[in-house]
């Protein structure tokens, strides 16, 4: 928390602007995010000590993009919409959903599983289609419900 | 055609709301809320909930539902909350026109030609895509040229891939997401062209659709042919100079089996045309009063058929209005009329609406043309005000209240956006 720059900050997005960037201590890492709380997209950066910790959060110009920044770097996540085989319904594809952000580096592998699921109409939204998706914890659901019709 | 005439079904209604997405439901909604009895929406699709019914992310709803939903989701609920038993919802049938009875024709494969006579019309059909014929791009003709909208409803809906490796062309927000979608989908995306200096699309789109996989943005650069005779086979992009035009010794040569078309979205306005509504060249959309009337009086619009959003939850209030405005319309007790028109001033491409009046507060939507970090908006010398950020893809929301512009009166008031000097 030390490194926090007091940014004159209103709390709202586009508030205050940064300043050009500081001196990086040897050995710190910096790492740059571009934050996608407004349409400012200001240029994020987090500074990392040699023994991984957060030393300073620059660039945001509100808290928005402080917040983003820090869980950005540590934990990034994604919500995950895509689809899934569904039979008996009007169309043959069902849109689902990670019912809560799941860990980036585990998009593309819960695509792949979902490429192997396949449901039957009548769905309901919310419906769970997968649960615990790779153990992370978190549901897929349905998007949307599908009537079961006579085709398929 | 006389002839066949009393033989076809005829029906009469307060309100008749063409296009059931998220307008049309808004609409319909708005015009029961505000008296109306016997309403009708259409749809040409076999459902409602329109557009979003394809746009499987999720980003809709932040303001009108207070979380972020899916497209799927937002249509549903909004068919939940807007869609009464006493509203009359027919899918799979297209209105084509008014015929000379002033009454709508409806092709239904179910009723087969309908006759409409409705006391109000909202027009609530939404957009189409800009296609290649609108850039004019040489070259040959071949299989795998599409809008990115088709690609999404093959991808999404009929769960058809289009390719192997694809290049987007354009950096509208449908292209992103498209770009995200199509790598889930185990297809290569080389790249996204844009031809001007900055994107078209949301950072937020950027940033999670392009960055997260890797997917590189080639802005200034532009696709100058196809290649390939049945299918495609590549395309040749160059960087494009100061005044747009290709350069075309820097050219290369880029694979690939698939092009997708994100160069923009323009208002369906054919049925608003055919009425005799006057059109904005600019929006492409009929030009509307204040409550959301077109110049044919007792036709109404809304939705992307005026003017093209970027959030779903601004065509539900936009649509609402022209909703409740329709019933007033049949019912009595209509606003009075505008007494101001809006002339779109510097760095402002457009506003909707098209004239206002002072007697009560307005939702103005615009859009400017250039991007800039700090701005007044100025309405005329009656008022202004500090806005933050602005850019082209982002519409710009004003409420415009009637202590603005007391003492003010002319009959038309500029609206500029220009720069503000820090303070
Ligand atoms: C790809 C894409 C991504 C988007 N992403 C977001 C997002 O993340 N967040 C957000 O808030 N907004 C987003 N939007 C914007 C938002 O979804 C649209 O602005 C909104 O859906 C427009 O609603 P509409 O009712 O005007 O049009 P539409 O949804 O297009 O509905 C028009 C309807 O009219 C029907 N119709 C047209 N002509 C006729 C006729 N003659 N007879 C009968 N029926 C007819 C059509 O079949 C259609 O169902 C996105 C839009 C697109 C295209
Ligand atoms: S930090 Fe993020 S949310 Fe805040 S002003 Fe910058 S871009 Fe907007």
């Amino acid at each position: 928390m030390s490194g926090l720059r007091p940014t004159g900050d209103t709390g709202e997005p586009g508030g205050a602007t940064p300043d050009d960037g500081p001196v990086v201590d040897a050995g710190h890492e910096v790492t740059t995010y571009l934050c996608i709380g407004c349409p400012l997209g200001c240029r994020l950066e987090v500074e990392e000590s040699a023994e991984h910790e957060i030393v300073e959060v620059r660039g945001f110009s509100c808290r928005r993009g402080e917040r983003f920044a820090r869980q950005e770097h540590t934990d990034p996540r994604r919500t995950v919409t895509t689809t899934v085989a569904v039979t008996g319904a009007r169309i043959p594809r069902l849109p689902v959903r990670t019912a809560a952000p799941l860990p980036k580096g585990l998009v593309r592998a819960l695509c792949d599983r979902l490429a192997s699921v396949r449901v039957a109409a009548p769905v309901r939204r919310g419906e769970v289609v997968l649960a615990d998706a790779l153990g992370s914890g978190i549901d897929v659901v349905a998007s949307r419900d599908l009537d079961r019709t006579d085709a398929g | 055609m006389s002839a066949s005439r009393p033989a076809r079904p005829r029906r009469v209604y307060d309100v008749a709301v063409v296009g059931a997405g998220p307008a049309g439901m808004a609409a319909a909604a708005g015009a029961r809320q505000a008296g109306a009895e016997r309403v009708l929406l259409v749809d040409r699709e076999p459902e409602t909930g329109g557009i979003l019914n394809q746009c499987i992310h999720s980003g809709f709803g932040l303001h009108h539902f207070g979380e972020e939903l899916t497209g799927p989701e937002f249509a549903q609920r909004a068919f939940a909350e807007m869609v009464d038993d006493g509203l009359d919802v027919l899918t799979d049938s297209f209105v084509v026109d008014r015929d000379a009875d002033d009454e709508l024709s409806v092709m239904s494969a179910e009723h087969g030609v309908l006759r409409v006579a409705a006391g109000a019309i909202v027009l609530a059909s939404g957009a189409r895509e800009r296609t290649r014929g609108a850039i004019r791009i040489p070259g040959s003709r071949p299989a795998g040229v599409m809008t990115a909208g088709l690609a999404q409803h093959l991808v999404n809906v009929r769960g058809l891939l289009p390719g192997r490796r694809a290049v987007i062309l354009g950096s509208g927000d449908i292209g992103l997401i498209m770009a995200r979608r199509l790598t889930l989908e185990g297809i290569e995306v080389a790249g996204v062209f844009e031809l001007l200096a900055h994107a078209n699309g949301l950072t937020r789109n950027i940033v999670e659709c392009l960055d997260d996989f890797d997917i590189p943005l080639h802005l200034s650069t532009t696709v100058v042919e196809v290649h390939g005779r049945d299918r495609v086979e590549g395309v040749t992009v160059a960087p494009v100079g100061p005044g747009l035009e290709p350069l075309l010794d820097r050219a290369r040569f880029v694979p690939c089996d698939t092009v997708l078309l994100s160069i923009g979205l323009l208002p369906e306005a054919e049925l608003a045309r055919s009425l005799g509504a006057r059109i904005d060249p600019v929006t492409r959309g009929p030009v509307v009063s204040s409550t959301m009337e077109t110049t044919r009086p007792g036709v109404f619009a809304a939705g992307n058929s005026v003017h093209i959003h970027d959030l779903v939850d601004f065509v539900v209030e936009e649509a609402q209005l022209a909703g409740r405005s329709a019933a007033a319309h049949v019912l009595g007790g209509s606003a009075p009329r505008d007494n101001v028109t809006l002339v779109p001033g510097e760095n402002v491409r457009y506003c909707v609406p098209h004239t206002i009046s002072t007697d009560r507060e307005h939702t103005v939507y615009l859009r400017v043309r250039r991007p800039l970090e700090r701005s007044w908006l100025r309405l005329g010398d009656a008022y202004e005000k500090r806005l933050r950020y602005v850019v082209p893809a982002e519409m710009v929301t004003v409420k415009v209240r009637p202590r603005f512009l007391e003492g003010f009166s002319s009959e038309a008031l500029r609206v500029d956006v220009v720069p503000r000097e820090e303070g």
